[in-house]
């Protein structure tokens, strides 16, 4: 097999190569500055074009990438709940049908959820959290543009359906058998099971990219002790995707190939069951609260330390209950089937275990207030949004914890309470958080600062509207709304609560729209942003604003929890990497001690046309199962190309391309 | 960068690539071994929540699928891990020459598997339509053909790089290495499933 001139060939290259490894430029006291930065911009930079465009790797384009792509999705389930809100706005009204109603509410719920929470959340991370933890670039950075594109192929797909009028009408969690051959014939169903396949995929794909950076890329010296706490709650957050997000592929699966081939996995007739549906669905569906929930509580563990001018109070407590959050989340499924008819003990279970995880986050709230009462709080905006998430989130977890109690939940099951109910702890618990994050973050990203002005005023609309939207539904619960109507008859109470809900929807609407307007005034018209505006403590101020394409020119070294405040004048840095070919510093998983100096790839486009043959594949599966061995060989072809070396030449140090 | 710094120390002795728990691709695919292997996990979750709503299990009026092809499948894929183990230490011992010689045996394995679950299918005496029982088992076995098919194919390149001169990169070994180990993860997914299908309905 292998011959011996082959061998000796070889012996012959390592020796060459061996010189050449001598004469590689790395950073160090001999090349820094300028120097160093003109030449790390050169081996960083993409390619122009629509091609470099469509090619880049990089984790801050990408990052941007979701987030301005999750934004959009926000206004368009938005618009849509201002529709709802207008329809119900006075009792017997007809400005929508109650078939366009069914739309209406799935697209909103399916959008909110897949388009906006979940990717908005990792995109952030993905922007943020290598420049936090002090590294050059997120591991694995062709999977990262790999899952963008195929996020945006799959909202595409579903507001295309949308579009066409065949968006899905059977509610975000497609309970069969309503959402079975049966019961819905057509396209409708499996569009929206297809757009779970397209976003799961791509969430699974962030969540490896952000457990690997966080555990391996970080800088030397940052010890999980050390962690920032917004890090390890995006640790938490993408195992949770890893353990959960299988459980809804494989049921929207499932309820494909129930549609499509005739399998019986939710069919009655033929002993399959529908409650297989809904344990799956939960499996995921509850775990996903908490996904969407836990970046937030980084994001107000960043800024509360930030604006209070202290290290977050009790530090281990918040870690903890992160953790144990993330593993008590797979414990509440059932709680969201306590309608369906259950064991007694399945009921005193779920029911200890829902109120149970109560307390790590109770926990969160106390350690984020101690650190505030000791610390010099400054009421900036995204302060404010803090405060106001603290405000909202608790009343929300109230009504959590009185609806985890089987009686009450029966009362209130499927009714407008728990409408209010959850409303009040996603926008209270995760919108707020992230409002306040953007405005946070918005000088790193752009090099300028928001107005603060408009961002005060913008907050208190939305505080103050948020609560005249959705207070009122917990009255229109308990009168006895239903959930999911799409009128109601006028004489039972109803009239005013709705009113009022629609007004607050209104104000919520203008104040999500004045965010808007100050974040692309503010892009060009706002002050110039320094490194580190609001004082912080983490690596990402450590850098300039808008970093450069390489993050860092040299890799920090971290010797504390909060490294800005406690390092002085100067940063200490470790050198020793490449500059003529894009190289990462990975460190050991707990101790953050040197280990590896890994090869970073170049852009390609293969991570593009990959997904491109991966959207074609999803598609058409709708149609016939045949597309799935068919589809697979553009696949095949686009992850080989993705991977194959594009220059066999051997080089003095390993490079990907 | 304005900020001042301070030179601590020079890294550029670290290597470039290591085997296991330091490398990245290790975490990669442990990843996805999670991944993949909490999805086979509530399948078979529902294959024995399904099989509660049953009087017998198969239904009565079945037959228990065929034992031959599966156990034949069983016991070739057991045997490949024989050359799956040499191909991981000649891999981690940088002995390119062992690689090229082993790797077509799993290659080979891979095609063999293939045939064999082909007639696997035929024997399983329900089709998916029939019920919920059907459903689930054809389920099981096209999820695990999935995986050898994937696994077989990433198997199929990698010798084909590894036949050039670049199998003399380090980190080429490395993603042999880490192929070993998917392979052995291919092959433990399927004793439970093989259970699943041939021998709780015979229980």
């Amino acid at each position: 097999m292998t011959s011996k001139a082959e061998l000796q060939s070889i012996e012959e290259e390592n020796r060459e190569l061996e010189k050449e490894r001598a004469n590689i430029a790395r950073d160090g006291p001999d090349l820094t500055g300028a120097a160093l930065a003109a030449r790390l911009d050169r081996t960083w930079r993409r390619p122009p074009g629509i091609v470099g465009w469509l090619s880049t790797v990089d984790h801050k384009e990408i990052g941007r990438r979701y987030i301005v792509t999750a934004l959009i999705f926000l206004a368009l389930g938005g618009a849509l709940s201002i529709l709802m809100r207008l329809q119900l706005a006075r009792p017997d009204n007809n400005l929508i049908s109650a078939a366009r109603y069914n739309e209406l509410f799935t697209m909103h719920g399916s959008t909110m959820m897949f388009l906006f929470a979940v990717p908005v959340m990792e995109g952030v991370a993905l922007y943020v959290i290598p420049l936090m933890v002090g590294t050059r670039a997120t591991t694995f950075p062709r999977l990262n543009a790999f899952s963008y594109f195929l996020y945006l192929f799959g909202g595409l797909m579903l507001w295309g359906a949308f579009a066409l009028n065949i968006g899905p009408d059977v509610g975000w969690f497609a309970y069969p058998p309503l959402s079975g051959p049966q019961f819905s014939p057509g396209k409708r169903a499996d569009v929206w099971a297809q757009m779970i396949t397209f976003t799961e995929v791509s969430a699974l794909a962030a969540a490896v990219v952000l457990v690997t950076t966080i555990l391996k890329a970080r800088a030397p010296g940052m010890t999980l002790a050390r962690m920032p706490l917004y890090a390890w709650a995006m640790l938490v957050v993408a195992v949770m995707i890893i353990f959960s997000m299988p459980a809804i592929a494989l049921c929207s699966s499932m309820l494909i190939s129930d549609r499509l081939v005739g399998t019986h996995f939710y069919n009655a007739a033929e002993h399959g069951d529908p409650l297989l549906w809904q344990h799956l669905f939960w499996f995921f569906g509850h775990p996903e609260v908490y996904i969407i929930f836990l970046p937030a509580t980084g994001f107000v563990s960043v800024i509360v330390e930030t604006f209070c001018r202290r290290p977050i109070f009790a530090y281990p407590v918040v870690v903890l209950a992160l953790v144990s959050t993330g593993i008590l989340s797979f414990g509440l499924w059932v709680h969201h089937m306590f309608a369906t008819g259950l064991p007694r003990v399945g009921y005193s279970f779920y029911t200890a275990a829902s109120m149970t995880v109560a307390i790590p986050t109770g926990l969160q709230i106390f350690c984020w207030l101690a650190t505030m009462w000791d610390g010099r709080p400054r009421f900036a905006v995204p302060m404010l949004y803090v405060v106001g998430f603290i405000v909202t989130f608790v009343i929300g977890g109230l009504t959590g914890v009185m609806v985890a109690a089987v009686p009450l939940d029966l009362q209130l099951h499927d009714t407008y309470f728990v409408v209010a109910h959850f409303h009040y702890v996603l926008i209270g618990g995760a919108v707020f958080p992230l409002l306040g994050a953007l405005t946070y973050w918005y000088p790193k990203i752009t090099g300028r600062m928001m107005s603060e002005t408009l961002g005060k005023v913008g907050f208190w609309m939305i505080f103050l509207g948020f609560q005249l939207a959705f207070f009122p539904m917990h009255i229109a619960g308990m009168l006895g709304m239903p959930r999911r109507v799409y009128t109601y008859p006028a004489g039972l109470g109803l009239e005013l609560p709705n009113l009022l809900s629609t007004i607050g929807a209104l104000v919520v609407a203008l104040a999500v729209l004045l965010f808007v307007i100050n974040g692309v005034l503010s892009l060009y018209r706002g002050a110039i942003a320094p490194d580190d505006p609001w004082d912080a403590g983490s690596l990402e101020w450590a850098t300039s604003s808008p970093p450069p394409v390489y993050n860092f020119a040299h890799i920090p070294v971290v010797e504390s929890r909060t490294p800005l405040w406690d390092i002085g004048g100067e940063l200490p840095v470790v050198t020793g990497l490449r500059v003529d070919d894009k190289e990462q510093l990975l460190t050991t998983v707990v101790d953050a001690k040197p280990d590896i100096r890994e090869p970073i790839p170049e852009a390609s486009p293969w991570p593009f046309i990959s997904a491109v043959a991966t959207g074609v594949l999803f598609i058409s599966s709708i149609f016939s199962p045949w597309a799935i061995p068919v589809g697979a060989i553009p696949v095949a072809i686009g992850l080989t190309a993705w991977f194959w070396p594009k220059d066999m030449k051997r080089q003095p140090e390993p490079v990907i391309i | 960068m304005i900020r001042a710094v301070r030179f601590t120390e020079d890294l550029s002795h670290l290597p470039t690539h290591k085997f296991g728990p330091s490398s990245i691709t290790w975490w990669g695919v442990i990843g996805f071994m999670v991944i993949e292997g909490v999805a086979f996990g509530l399948t078979f979750a529902a294959y024995f929540f399904l099989m509660g709503h049953e009087q017998g299990w198969p239904p009565e009026g079945r037959a228990a699928p065929d034992l031959m092809w599966g156990t034949l499948f069983t016991i070739i894929i057991l045997l490949s891990e024989f050359a799956n183990t040499g191909i991981k230490k000649a891999a981690t011992a940088h002995d390119v020459s062992m690689v090229r010689k082993l790797m077509p045996i799993i290659v080979g394995a891979g095609v063999v598997l293939l045939i064999v679950r082909g007639f696997e299918f035929n024997s399983l005496n329900c089709r998916w339509t029939d019920n919920a029982y059907g459903s689930i088992v054809w389920a099981l076995l096209l999820l695990h053909t999935t995986h050898i098919l994937t696994d077989w194919f990433d198997t199929l390149v990698l010798y084909a790089l590894v036949r050039t001169r670049q199998a003399y990169e380090g980190r080429r070994m490395e993603d042999v290495d880490e192929n070993s180990l998917y392979w052995r993860y291919v092959w433990l997914l399927w004793l439970p499933i093989y259970l699943m299908i041939y021998w709780v309905p015979r229980l």
